[in-house]
């Protein structure tokens, strides 16, 4: 798989010190793009198995899949490895009722973890919008840096990043530079 | 940097996140092969280039990936309002009491 040659993959940034800060790339996952008539969302909450959230922003999210709505008509699904084909199969059962498009992103993004009381710090670096003020359980498409990403704040200090794998070094690079000026307090 | 309310997203995001897209409110000719060059010349290329309040599209290409309008004071760079594609430009009135 693709995912297990990128070089983030595997590696970790721990900050220890006076402010914890601890960031991952995440275990990999299928991952889908989908675009669905929001008129219809149950059927598509019911092939994923999950309710997918109905206004731009939110998320949901249980038992390792998480679903987060990026535009009108635009959702970012993430599901366990092993429930590809699942998903898959109860999407295409819908297709011929209910037209719609659900894409196999899986081996395009990298996913990284960023927790920790100073991850909002470490973002703050290189996003230019207000994260403190987006409340834990809702997630977006955004540029970090130059890069484009998908961050979804789990929880208070847990934020996930989902980013192509060509921006993924770029990111990783970023995080590790403030990594060390948060160690060292600059 | 400029911070864009998006309404589709109903937020406030930084510019970085959207794309300017030219004078909005622009109908396309319904039949283009009955137009003189010259009225075609018009409504490719002239635009009003307005000093002051200008209605604008954008999109936001690194969010929702929708378009949308938005007047936008051409001075002072500040936005009056931003609003859905498709629906009618805001009048003078309505800006009137948004700017206070
Ligand atoms: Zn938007």
């Amino acid at each position: 798989m693709l995912h297990e040659f990128h070089s983030p993959v595997g590696r970790e940034i721990a900050v220890g010190k006076a402010i914890p800060l601890r960031i991952r790339t995440v275990d990999d996952c299928a991952r889908f793009s989908l675009r669905f008539d929001p008129a219809r969302l149950a059927e598509a909450s019911k092939a994923f198995g999950l309710a997918l959230p109905a206004k731009i922003g939110d998320v949901a999210a249980s038992s390792g899949r998480l679903a987060v709505q990026l535009g009108p008509d635009e959702w970012h699904l993430l599901a366990p490895l092993a429930e590809q084909g699942g998903v898959e199969r109860a999407f295409a059962e819908l297709y011929s009722a209910t037209p719609h498009s659900l894409v196999d992103v899986s081996h395009r993004e990298v996913g990284i973890e960023v927790e920790g009381t100073a991850a909002l710090l470490a973002l703050r670096s290189a996003i230019a919008f207000d994260i403190e003020a987006m409340p834990a359980g809702m997630g977006c498409r955004t540029i970090f840096d130059k890069a484009q990403i998908v961050l979804v704040r789990e929880t208070e200090e847990r934020f996930r990043i989902e980013v192509w794998r060509s921006f993924a070094d770029h990111v990783w690079g970023i995080l590790q530079a403030t990594s060390r000026e948060i160690e060292l307090d600059i | 940097m400029l911070v864009i309310r998006c309404p589709y997203c109903e937020a406030e995001r930084p510019e970085v996140e959207f794309a300017y897209g030219g004078e909005a409110h622009i109908a396309r000719p319904a039949d283009p092969s009955t137009l003189t060059d010259e009225q075609w010349k018009d409504h490719l290329f002239i635009r009003t280039n307005a000093r002051g309040t200008h209605f604008e599209r954008w999109r936001h290409v690194h969010g929702c990936g929708r378009f949308f309008n938005a007047v936008r004071d051409t001075v002072s760079d500040k936005f009056v309002t931003t609003y859905k594609a498709g629906l009618p430009r805001p009048t003078e009135a309505e800006l009137e009491g948004m700017r206070k």
